[in-house]
């Protein structure tokens, strides 16, 4: 069952059901725009909930204690980042989370894009 | 922008840069030299339904490939935090970049003048999206140095691209190429040329 146009050498398929997307009952689109390089924090009923340990949603927020990217907890909880997202999404809108940095999005202005252009430009020269 | 309603500091921000380019060009090599962590992975599942490669429709079996993708992260104050993916420059992962580019402030395209043919592909991409980008030659031990122009020839390059030779392993250089890409995406918009924004396709 071999791709038709394998263009490359280092492509490494697996063979398999798509088990990740389970955990999302099936669904890979997020409620909630996520770029991968926002910043989600949680919020108090996150704190107050009690989680079973080995559960999704629990290794999720976990990874949420501090302001964290979407890449970054993908990382840290070892799920596809498509997967993370629509968890992520669920959590957001229960309330449990919070995207907690502003990104350039598509409907930013040109003045938001130059003033964060700037920032950045000014922050790696300083370091 | 977005989120407006985050209870953060007015101004908390986060952004990226992206580090395209052939196989083994040196992607996560850059990101790790300027890194403040030790660059993560993590992975994108591919299934056959959003490549349109494979012909499983048959088979309630699915096939699915694991992209990774390598990142990094510099914090530039308290409130600004830069993020640097590499990603893998093959056309069958543009999907991947479309995701990816949406929002980056640019993108340094790592070139080894060895295999300038790897580059044609995330070079194309870039310019179609309208992405500033920046030419960084990945300059390997041993390897021929290739006068900058002639790079800049041999990829078609517009003139205004900025092409420039750096060590993707040295903190200073790898930091000098994320300084260019992102002057030049602030001249872009200061000369009126705008963002990806205008032509990045919603997915
Ligand atoms: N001599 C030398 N070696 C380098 C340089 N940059 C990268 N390397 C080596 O080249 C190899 C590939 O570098 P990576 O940074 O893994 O390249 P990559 O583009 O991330 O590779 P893939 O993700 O596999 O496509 C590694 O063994 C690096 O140590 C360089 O400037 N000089
Ligand atoms: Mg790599």
């Amino acid at each position: 069952m071999a791709p038709q146009h394998r263009d490359d050498e280092d492509h490494v398929p697996t063979a398999g059901i798509v088990r990740p997307y389970a955990l999302t009952l099936g669904r890979t689109r997020s409620s909630v725009n996520l770029p991968v390089e926002v910043m989600i924090q949680q919020l108090p009923l996150a704190r107050r909930a009690q989680w079973a340990g080995h559960d999704q949603n629990a290794r999720i927020i976990e990874a949420c204690e501090e302001r964290t990217s979407v890449a970054e907890i993908a990382a840290a909880v070892g799920l596809p980042l498509g997967v993370v997202r629509v968890l992520l999404g669920d959590l957001i809108e229960q309330g449990y989370l919070e995207v907690a940095a502003v990104v350039l999005s598509d409907s930013s202005t040109l003045t938001e894009r130059k003033d964060l252009i700037e920032r950045t430009l000014r922050g790696l020269r300083a370091i | 922008m977005d989120f407006g309603q985050s209870s953060q500091p007015a101004g908390a921000a986060s952004t990226k840069i992206v580090v395209a380019g052939g196989f083994g060009v040196g992607k996560t090599t850059l990101v790790g030299a300027v890194s403040e962590i030790v660059p993560l992975r993590t992975e994108a599942l591919v299934t056959n339904e959003s490549t349109g490669v494979d012909d499983l429709a048959a088979t309630p079996m699915k096939s699915t490939t694991t992209v990774a993708m390598d990142f990094g992260r510099i914090t530039l104050g308290e409130d600004l935090v830069l993020y640097l993916f590499g990603t893998p420059g093959q056309r069958r992962f543009w999907f991947m970049w479309d995701d990816l580019v949406r929002g980056a402030i640019g993108a340094v395209v790592l070139v080894d003048t060895q295999r300038l043919d790897e580059a044609f592909a995330a070079v194309d991409y870039f310019e179609a999206k309208q992405l500033p980008f920046i030419v960084a030659i990945n300059e390997f031990d041993g390897a021929q140095r290739f006068p900058v122009d002639e790079v800049r020839e041999a990829l078609a390059l517009p003139i205004h691209t900025p092409v420039m030779a750096i060590d993707a392993r040295n903190r200073e250089s790898a930091k000098a190429a994320l300084v260019r890409v992102t002057e030049y995406a602030l001249d872009q918009i200061i000369s009126g040329i705008g963002g990806p924004q205008t032509s990045v396709a919603h997915y």
